[in-house]
């Protein structure tokens, strides 16, 4: 637990996951659980590198920045997912290749 | 002690994080998900980032999780549960995920990293919060910007006849 290579692993494991749920699921809002595992593999590297390179507080506030984007992310592409099931009748973003109908 | 500590919520956030990915059930998911965040803000804890650790608890756990269960419930129907991936879709997806994650790990472990052990701090707040202030207020006052221009673009968004 005092090395640094075990928060990378870790976090190049969140990234894959989050990157086979990106590529692979066909609803949105799973898509978008991908997109946040992926946000915060990156943020476990930040704050590990933060920490082994002489507790240097500016990775910490730089991680602060990554949370205040993925909440607006967050909000703004759940009311996008949202309007396109009251369009489409169908979150599967495999059927979705319009922008309007 | 702490060793068993870490190790556990290690595995407990991997764990959770392949039930997000694999459940084909969105419920399960999201559940799944409440636990990788939590075993994340652990994962801060033993980073030494206690302020972190909070923030990652309110933000991601009180706020994103709830508004995603919500994305669920509004979009829920049973013909969109089950929708299901093609076969070599997901054996595609899964043989590039492999070999990122081999060549991530790969080049962590040759990689000769030098890292110093440091000192734990009492708390980062007092920094977090000096830096903020100081070399990072730009930034800070445009993330408020970001924020309200998300708040007034989602509620314009998820209006039924915008």
């Amino acid at each position: 637990m005092d090395q640094l290579q075990t928060y990378l692993i870790v976090a190049a494991i969140l990234f894959s996951l989050g990157l086979f749920a990106v590529m692979t699921r066909r609803n949105a809002v799973a898509v978008l659980m991908g997109i946040e595992l992926i946000l915060n593999a990156a943020n476990i590297n930040f704050l590990a590198f933060a920490r082994f390179g002489g507790m240097n507080i500016s990775g910490q506030v730089f991680s602060l920045f990554v949370i205040v984007m993925a909440a607006a992310e967050a909000a703004v592409a759940l009311a996008i997912v949202i309007n396109i099931f009251n369009n489409f009748k169908s979150i599967n973003i495999d059927e979705v290749n319009q922008l309007s109908r | 002690m702490i060793t068993l500590g870490f190790w556990f919520v290690v595995i407990m956030t991997i764990a959770a994080a392949v039930v997000v990915v694999g459940s084909r059930n969105l419920v399960y998911s999201a559940v799944g998900l409440f636990f990788t965040l939590f075993g994340i803000a652990g994962l801060y804890v033993f980073l030494w980032a206690d302020f972190m650790a909070g923030v990652q608890v309110m933000v991601y756990v009180g706020g994103i999780l709830v508004l995603i269960l919500f994305g669920i419930m509004l979009t829920h129907r049973i013909s969109s549960v089950n929708i299901s991936h093609t076969g070599l879709q997901r054996s595609l997806g899964a043989l590039v995920a492999m070999v990122i994650l081999f060549g991530l790990t790969y080049l962590i472990q040759n990689t000769p990293w030098k890292w110093v052990a440091g000192i734990e701090p009492e708390s980062t707040t007092y920094e977090i919060g000096t830096l903020i202030m100081t070399d990072y207020l730009l930034p800070f006052e445009v993330a408020s910007v970001l924020l309200l221009a998300a708040l007034i673009g989602a509620a314009v968004l998820s209006r039924k006849n915008p």
